[in-house]
């Protein structure tokens, strides 16, 4: 017999031990929990005592008399609309420019990625507090252009600008996935469209973005998902204020789960954000057989 | 005149990208200043220099308040993130192997269900996940952050490894299954030293990730003691009525500085993850 059938055959069975963690994983610290928070979203489940069943209670309050709960709603779907195109604009156009023989790229690339390195962390979110105060550094040098200062932190018409300012700052990850990305586009089309009369932009935006279609509908989703669930940098930079005007979806499950314990309820946001990461992802693919272009597509 | 015109363009297009580049790194080296100076210093100058480099700052600051120093935050945070980091490489490799390379009823199923899992929130599963965690005693613990690593609970890895390893040769395995060797044989000795870019790539990552985390810290980690850096700094920046910036950004500045070694030990393998595999922050 064959040796490769020997093989397959014989190993078949074993696969299982193999996934085994994963599958232990899967259905105790992903599948449990995922139903379970339908069930408790719909119980006025506390830490402290047993779960009862409120039907759709928890929802109800959340969309009519939980003013503060609309607001996050509404400051974290600006919070995505400042950062994911931000980021996906300066990230596909940074990429777009180091895309040729450059001298230093390494270093050009190394230092528009630091930011991504730690710019999540409680360091930088600090630092950002830090330079971004009344007396702080960003108003001290606009004061030298004579620029009137800026509360970058205490206006609530600004406050959000500032925290997004921290997640676009972070564009480097992203642009190094569309420069690997750029890399791909073969340069004999390229050429083709310049022999056939097309200039730089036109070439950009018929030959080289239908290329790199699929990454950018890949970093849009992810992006956006990222956004909708940020915490880190509200929570540390303004705590959700200004008269809450950083007041993210994140930062008010966090304290409905666990400052207040309240499991039921924060369950019933969390489903908020998923159902809204679901229709946003589904919206996103129902519309890509329209502008994402496979290679592999006739 | 055409080339000069090329030039030109050429020239504030590098002006373009030097302008972003500072406000890329100007925050960092600003910090680095900031911990040798004064706190009125800080809000009363201009200079990017100190007048004179102190380093009053890192030794009020490392001592913290309190019993504990910011040693044991540091070995803390090791303690924390190193297992973390281990444990999710080990199984997640594993897990790879068993759908990359063997063929079993229900497998493709079990795939779809793991890349469903990629696009699953974090926000829908935390608060059933701490529940659960409460009721093991497991709170106050690493063994919510260790526990997940080794039960692979981070799809991304696991979908990465699979591309990895299915694009090895099948005929490696076969020959050293013709010389007797079993199936954790092949994977220990053949495959593992192979996958080494793709086990160094997801490792830095999962360092970065677990390192830069401070949600699930927050929640799980109550008692000062066990805290890991990301806890001590937003605690130094609370505990005290005068917020002294020039010890926090000392401190802080020292958060970063771990990860920054590593990435510059291991740019490539950075680089790399992000280019073929899609991983982001």
């Amino acid at each position: 017999m064959n040796i490769k059938k020997i093989f397959s055959k014989k190993k078949r069975y074993e696969g299982y031990i193999y996934i085994l963690p994963w599958l232990i994983g899967f259905l105790l610290l992903q599948l449990y929990p995922f139903i379970s928070s339908i069930y408790y979203s719909f119980t006025d489940y506390h830490i402290a005592s047993a779960p009862h069943w409120v039907g759709l209670q928890n929802y109800i309050k959340l969309f009519t008399t939980d003013t503060e709960f609309l607001n996050s709603l509404k400051v974290t779907f600006l919070f995505a609309l400042y950062t994911v195109p931000g980021k996906l604009i300066l990230s596909l156009a940074v990429a777009v420019f180091l895309n040729r023989s450059i001298k230093g790229i390494n270093y050009i690339r190394t230092v528009f990625y630091l930011p991504s390195l730690f710019g999540g962390s409680v360091a930088i979110a600090l630092l950002w507090k830090l330079m971004f105060m009344d007396t702080g550094v960003i108003n001290q040098i606009l004061k030298i252009f004579s620029l009137p200062s800026v509360q970058w932190l205490g206006d609530p018409k600004v406050s959000l600008f500032t925290i997004s300012l921290l997640e676009i700052w972070q564009f480097g990850s992203s642009m190094v996935m569309f420069l690997a990305a750029l890399k791909q586009v073969p340069s004999s089309v390229m050429e083709a469209a310049y022999i056939d009369g097309a200039g730089k932009i036109r070439a950009f935006f018929s030959v080289t973005v239908p290329y790199i279609t699929s990454i950018i509908f890949f970093n849009l989703i992810m992006q956006t998902i990222n956004a909708l669930q940020n915490f880190t940098s509200a929570f540390v930079i303004t705590k959700g204020g200004p008269l809450k005007s950083t007041y993210l979806l994140g930062l008010k499950l966090y304290n409905e789960g666990f400052a207040y314990y309240k499991m039921g309820y924060a369950s019933a946001i969390s489903w908020v954000i998923f159902a809204i990461i679901m229709v946003i992802t589904l919206i996103f693919f129902k519309t890509s057989s329209s502008w994402v272009f496979y290679e592999d597509e006739k | 005149m055409n080339y000069s015109k090329k030039r030109f363009g050429l020239i504030l297009s590098y002006f373009i990208i030097f302008i972003i580049g500072i406000f890329m790194v100007y925050p960092i080296i600003w910090m680095f200043f900031a911990t040798f100076k004064s706190n009125n210093e800080i809000f009363g100058s201009l200079k990017l220099l100190p007048n004179h480099f102190s380093l009053d700052s890192y030794i009020k600051g490392w001592k913290s308040v309190g019993d504990t120093t910011y040693t044991n935050y540091f070995i803390n945070t090791f303690l924390l993130v190193v297992p973390t980091t281990l444990f999710t490489i080990c199984s997640s490799s594993f897990v790879a192997y068993g759908f990359a390379r063997f063929k079993f009823p229900g497998k493709k199923i079990m795939f779809s269900i793991l890349i469903a899992t990629l696009m699953l929130p974090n926000a829908v599963v935390i608060i059933p996940r701490y529940v659960l965690f409460n009721q093991f005693h497991w709170i106050d613990s690493y063994l919510p952050f260790y526990v997940p690593a080794l039960l692979s609970c981070y799809p991304f890895f696991v979908f990465m490894m699979v591309q990895f390893i299915r694009g090895l040769p099948t005929e490696l395995d076969e020959s050293a299954y013709i010389d007797g060797c079993g199936s954790f044989r092949i994977f220990c000795s053949i495959l593992m030293p192979l996958m080494k870019p793709a086990l160094f790539s997801a490792g830095l990552f999962q360092f970065m990730w677990t390192y830069n985390d401070y949600f699930n810290p927050l929640i799980f980690i109550n008692s000062v003691t066990k805290y890991p850096i990301s806890l001590a700094l937003r605690m130094t920046m609370d505990g005290e009525s005068v917020v002294q910036w020039n010890v926090i950004m000392a401190m802080a500045f020292l958060a970063v500085i771990p990860l920054m070694v590593l990435f510059f030990s291991a740019q490539k393998y950075f680089v790399d993850g992000i280019a073929t595999t899609g991983l982001k922050d």
